[in-house]
């Protein structure tokens, strides 16, 4: 098949960029998206000019360095899929496609197609962890987890942190992002005695970076592992709680 | 040729005692002297994170680096079966003794025993320090750990997350770094690339790297430096390794005069998806805990083109089974691996391209329920169906072998320091734990043994002798000319002005690796791969292209220079493949089989880690051996019938 692929291109942080065409021809079902681009690229380099910069790694969907917007929508049309793991036979012959980088107030763009999001490094490291110093903790069969417990706290940590939840939102919120983590830790046994400053801590710090939830729910329907919005709502029952709770606070009233 | 004599320093003594007995012999650091001490960690996969974030536990101030742009992206998270753990949780037998001599042996004879030992013991810890962190592990009903069996094991040892096993420890060890990232004790540097190590008087004192942001080559200076910067699959080119997996900070550590031991040992990895077209940019791999379940079979009969299911049960070899019935489908990867490429190189393979073999979930859906077998793999089902857009519930997946691991590395001692003073290798990077072939579901262990539970410790040994030194400074000379070299080295690659594309030179170059130096090898081969590569090298530097300001973010710069190193690094283990006239583990070399076909070592000759020095550009290698004593697993012919 033949694609027209209208790109964004913006050399560096202060550049205002624009979109470029180029064609994409004898593309192939058993591609991905990232391939074509490949070979896009290889063709950019014969004819001397600057390939697009795009930002990819396992290729396998896990490991959430990929990211496009595609036609409007981030990872493009086919649901629970990473742009890598996108393949060819989703896109039709003769189709203008186009691709533009994952845009958020929160993900200022460094080149092309590739964004910032060290502010989802910022959220985890503000209180996403359990405190267990390396050593000789107990036997790990001394903490019974039900499986229920382990298996909703394992869907939450299905995030691969890509940042495609940010980037459909209209209002680039992270909540999906960061209720995620704290489902997981807040789920299980091991991560009681924090819960309440880990949510405050985090909810906060997610604050200073990303615009607020308005329960459009298009995060849910872009994110790659189908993570739910049920952890936003049990996120915001915890933070309720916590300013409650927190015992941090008592002291200080 | 410099003088060097390989010293392992493994403890001797019982065993059982050795890694006890080396702890308490070593220095200690006292806490208020901790701090003192500057450790640059390179790399923030299990092993890098789990250091960094261990070594900042203990008090020592830490720099850690990366090119991913968060830690969290490490190719470690891509590991799907699981984490073996000698628990004996199951009441099958299992035992640290039993973790240690499944390991020799599966590595087939060729990795130090004491290291291995330790590897066993320290493997109980780690799944306690995972659970203490969060790690989601599955459990049954009962609240306990699940298991499972896994490739090469006759027990079940394996603990796992899903099919996200190695996601989930690389989340924890990310997580811990996080907290110490924000607690001031690690200064975090992300989208910063080594290349390269600095020494000074013969003992490594910092790295250099470039920010992928904005090309800024820098200094960094340090007590102590490791590298846990992952192994060199992308060699091949088509690998189930990450697009931006290299051997960068290892090659040019062994340029600085850091031993590269066994290059020749890789594991190629038998259940990985089948290349579908020549654009191909990486394989899939799919976890072999599919093994455990699913049926590995082809037709009888060569160029048989029905479908699977019009295939009748006497018309399909289940070629494992058939061969190795104790194990059956459970045989070793290399074993695994090797009996594929035979059945499809008979023209039996399957698929459009011809080039797979069936791992079939019928009798796995019919004995245990869909829903059960869902639940144990549901998203490797998904991720085929995603790929190639059939459904493996309904019809059989096709795999076949693919780059997966590299057992060789830089060489490293007890304390995984290599023989650079102050400048150590950690998980996939060294080469010590797995010998010739590593088994499932222990690439996961030896990374997290290695960054939490050895490197801390045995640093602290080496830092002891330290105590009262400032690093060297980043103006020193040592720094200054290895930043000028690496400008220079820039300026070079932008200034060629060629025709074709880093990838392209890759692409050709891992042709060469897989054809002569992949599942089968032989000494023409090698000869010709060893005329072949140089050849291709020339034409590379003289002809590969690189647009764009080098002063900001360029794929194409970061790119060139790793493949220029994997040139360097697929000739080297064509060098090494030559040399080992025996085949063992992952290096199958034709002209050494028995009757049968399977791997035939020669103990008498080649019981030794074979250990490379950098010579100098366009030089031989100089070969550097380190004698393989066996004190408690005798070496046997391996059998798994």
């Amino acid at each position: 098949m033949n694609l027209t692929l209208k790109v964004w291109r913006q050399d560096g942080p202060n550049d205002p960029g624009h979109f470029e065409t180029y064609q994409a021809s004898d593309v192939k079902d058993e591609m991905s998206f990232l391939e074509m681009l490949d070979v896009v690229n290889e063709n950019l380099i014969e004819a001397g000019r600057e390939p697009i910069t795009f930002d990819s790694d396992c290729r396998e969907g896990i490991c959430g360095t990929c990211g496009l917007m595609i036609n409007g929508q981030a990872h493009g049309p086919q649901k629970g899929t990473a742009t890598c793991q996108l393949h060819m036979r989703k896109f039709h012959d003769g189709e203008t496609v186009t691709i533009e980088p994952f845009r958020a107030a929160a993900f200022p763009i460094i080149k092309d197609l590739v964004v910032d999001r060290s502010s989802f490094d910022a959220i985890i490291q503000s209180g996403g962890f359990i405190s267990a110093d390396t050593g000789a903790p107990r036997d790990a069969n001394e903490i019974l987890i039900p499986k229920p417990a382990a298996d909703t706290a394992m869907d939450a940590a299905a995030c691969i942190g890509c940042g495609a939840c940010v980037a459909a939102c209209p209002n680039g919120a992270g909540q999906l992002f960061t209720s995620a983590k704290l489902a997981h830790l807040n789920l299980l046994p091991q991560g009681q005695s924090e819960r309440w400053r880990r949510t405050e801590d985090m909810v906060e710090t997610m604050e200073l970076f990303f615009g607020s939830c308005t329960n459009y729910g298009e995060c849910q329907e872009a994110c790659p592992k189908e993570i739910p919005i049920d952890f936003i709502a049990l996120m915001n029952r915890d933070y309720l709680k916590s300013k409650l709770k927190n015992r941090k606070l008592i002291g200080q009233r | 040729m410099s003088n060097i004599t390989l010293d392992s320093k493994a403890p001797s003594g019982d065993i059982k005692d050795r890694w006890d007995n080396h702890r308490f012999n070593m220095k200690l650091v006292n806490p208020a002297n901790k701090r003192k001490f500057t450790v640059l960690v390179v790399g923030s996969g299990l092993a890098g994170a789990a250091a960094a974030a261990s070594l900042a536990e203990l008090g020592y101030q830490v720099k850690c680096f990366t090119f991913h742009d968060s830690p969290r992206r490490a190719h470690s998270i891509a590991a799907q079966g699981g984490i073996n753990a000698a628990k004996n949780y199951k009441n099958d037998g299992d035992s640290i003794h039993r973790l240690f001599y499944d390991t020799v042996k599966g590595g087939d004879f060729r990795a130090r025993e004491s290291n291995v030992y330790r590897l066993a013991q320290v493997s109980v810890d780690i799944i306690d320090q995972c659970v203490a962190q969060g790690v989601p592990f599955a459990r049954e009903y009962g609240g306990l750990l699940d298991n499972r069996s896994f490739g090469g094991a006759q027990v079940s040892r394996t603990f796992y997350a899903r099919g996200q096993t190695g996601q989930q420890l690389l989340l924890g060890a990310y997580q811990a770094l996080m907290q110490q990232v924000s607690l001031g004790r690690v200064e975090m540097h992300t989208k910063t690339e080594l290349l390269d190590v600095v020494t000074k008087d013969g003992v490594c004192v910092g790295i250099v790297t470039r920010d992928l942001t904005t090309g800024e080559i820098r200094s960094w200076s340090g007590h102590a430096t490791m590298l846990a910067t992952g192994g060199y699959g992308n060699a091949f080119y088509l690998s189930t390794n990450a697009m931006n997996c290299n051997a960068t900070a290892a090659w040019r550590a062994h340029k600085k005069g850091a031993l590269f031991a066994n290059p020749c040992y890789t594991q190629i990895h038998p259940t990985c998806i089948p290349a579908s077209d020549p654009f191909q940019s990486k394989l899939t791999l799919m976890s072999e805990s599919l093994r455990n379940d699913g049926r590995i079979w082809v037709p009888l009969k060569a160029d048989d083109n029905r479908p699977a299911d019009q295939i009748p049960e006497s018309e399909r070899d289940y070629f494992l089974e058939r061969k190795y019935p104790a194990f059956g489908n459970l045989v070793p990867r290399d074993v695994a691996s090797r009996n594929a490429k035979t059945v499809v190189d008979e023209g039996r393979g399957v698929g459009p391209l011809k080039n797979g073999v069936f791992l079939d979930f019928g009798d796995a859906i019919n004995r245990l329920g869909g829903d059960v077998v869902f639940e144990r793999y549901g998203n490797l089902f998904d991720m085929y169906e995603r790929i190639t857009d059939e459904n493996p519930a309904k019809e059989p997946r096709r795999i076949y072998p693919a780059s997966h691991y590299t057992m060789g590395g830089l060489w490293v001692d007890y304390n995984l320091m290599t023989n650079i003073p102050g400048l150590y290798a950690l998980g996939e990077a060294n080469f010590s734990d797995h010998g010739a072939n590593r088994l499932g579901a222990s690439a996961l262990m030896q990374g997290l043994a290695d960054g939490y539970f050895v490197a801390p410790y045995t640093v602290g040994d080496y830092l002891a002798g330290l105590l009262g030194q400032s690093p060297v400074a980043t103006d020193d000379p040592a720094f200054t000319q290895a930043e000028a070299g690496l400008n220079d080295e820039i300026k070079r690659w932008v200034s060629v002005g060629g025709t074709k594309s880093p990838e392209h030179y890759h692409r050709e170059l891992g042709k060469l690796v897989w054809d002569y130096c992949g599942m089968a090898r032989d000494k023409t081969g090698l000869e010709k791969a060893l005329g072949e590569i140089p050849a291709l090298r020339d034409e590379f530097e003289k002809n590969v292209r690189v647009l764009g300001d080098p002063e900001g973010m360029n794929q194409s710069l970061e790119k060139v220079a790793r493949v220029a190193d994997f040139f360097d690094l697929g000739e080297l283990m064509c060098r090494d493949a030559l040399m080992r006239e025996e085949s063992c583990g992952g290096h199958f070399r034709v002209e050494h089989q028995t009757e049968e076909g399977e791997a035939q070592r020669d103990d008498e000759n080649f019981s030794f880690v074979g250990a490379w020095e950098w010579e100098g550009k366009g030089q031989a290698q100089t070969l550097h051996k380190e004698p393989l004593v066996f004190e408690y697993v005798k070496p046997t012919q391996r059998s798994y019938k």
